[in-house]
């Protein structure tokens, strides 16, 4: 996969955010401050431009532009999350100019190790952890199996999807919305719900025919 | 206490609000005589209720005399981001309470005290009863 590929994904992220900006709004509603969606939306808007105005070079390059303007525009803890998720995984991709889905599988496991340890969450804190860990299990095993790319993104996308869902009964550890004790139960978490699109748009982007 | 040597340390308060921010570092800076800089880095870029790595990149700046820098984050993406920030030596995150906190850190940067001495006195404020 080469630089193009990387930047498609992250047009799809775009899109999918975009389209599901008022579903995030609501579940961050429900136990957080209801910025979710706006938040990524404008970060995500904040890439678009970073991209065109500096296109990357390399897969790494487009990861680490990714992630630094999510960090300097998103505003809320996503920002310096997924900032760091992204730019982690473009720092392990290096400066190839071609990445295998192994390799890609390798960098997202070390963006996650950089997320779990900048937000000190756990699986089960009910956080984007749920989701995003998950998927960096089934990509890593889908990549070890010999799968296709196609197949092993979808494999990523639905673990992530699946752990998502399985927020809605936890109890908030992390965040914004631990404040709320038993009150965050019965709720999707939306970091969790953004992690899922991130790994769907994956899956999509490699199974359009650009 | 390290010996009152070298240049004085700095000091940011990072809080979602801008006026939070605003309002608690002329507060600590007054209460410790004025010597001391403390940069408030409050709200998203608009100055909304968020937080902006640019806004702390410009205080951290501002802040600095050489010393070093202690971050004072209030909370969530405040600390996510102030974490970022950190330089190993030079730019430091207190774990602190917001407002005794800052006004620990500045009574210590202002006696001369060293980063990790700053670092120390923000972070025991924790212990600080008020009854």
């Amino acid at each position: 996969m080469n630089t193009a590929f990387i930047t498609d994904w992250i047009d799809e992220i775009t899109r999918l955010v975009a389209a599901e900006r008022e579903h995030l709004t609501a579940l961050d509603a429900a136990i957080g401050d209801a910025d979710h969606g706006a938040n990524l939306d404008r970060g995500f808007a904040a890439v678009r431009t970073a991209l065109s105005a500096r296109p990357p070079g390399t897969p790494g390059d487009a990861l680490v532009l990714l992630g630094g303007t999510l960090i300097r525009k998103v505003g809320g803890a996503s920002g310096p999350l997924f900032g760091t998720f992204f730019r982690q995984a473009g720092k392990t991709l290096g400066d190839s100019p071609e990445v295998s889905p192994a390799e890609l599988a390798a960098a997202l496991a070390d963006g996650l190790a950089a997320v779990r340890a900048l937000g000190s969450a756990e699986e089960g804190d009910k956080t984007m952890v749920d989701a995003l860990t998950p998927a960096v299990r089934a990509l890593e095993q889908a990549v070890q199996d010999g799968a296709g790319r196609r197949k092993a993104f979808d494999a990523a996308a639905r673990a992530a999807e699946e752990g998502a869902r399985a927020t809605v009964p936890l109890r908030a550890r992390k965040g914004r919305a631990s404040y709320l004790g038993e009150r965050s139960m019965g709720h999707l978490d939306p970091g969790a719900l953004s992690s899922a699109l991130i790994m769907r748009a994956l899956h999509i982007s490699a199974s359009g025919s650009r | 206490m390290s010996a009152a040597s070298g240049p004085m340390v700095g000091i940011v308060l990072v809080s979602h609000s801008a006026g939070l921010a605003e309002a608690a570092a002329a507060m600590a800076a007054q209460i410790c005589g004025g010597e001391v800089t403390v940069a408030a880095a409050g709200g998203d870029e608009d100055g909304g209720l968020g937080t902006s790595a640019d806004r702390i990149a410009a205080a951290i700046e501002k802040a600095d005399r050489g010393g070093g820098v202690v971050l004072i984050p209030d909370l969530g993406s405040s600390v996510l981001t102030a974490r970022l920030m950190e330089e190993r030596g030079s730019v430091v995150v207190a774990d602190a309470p917001f407002v005794e906190g800052a006004v620990a850190a500045a009574a210590t940067a202002g006696g001369g005290g060293a980063l990790a001495d700053v670092l120390a006195a923000a972070e025991e404020a924790r212990g600080f009863r008020k009854l």
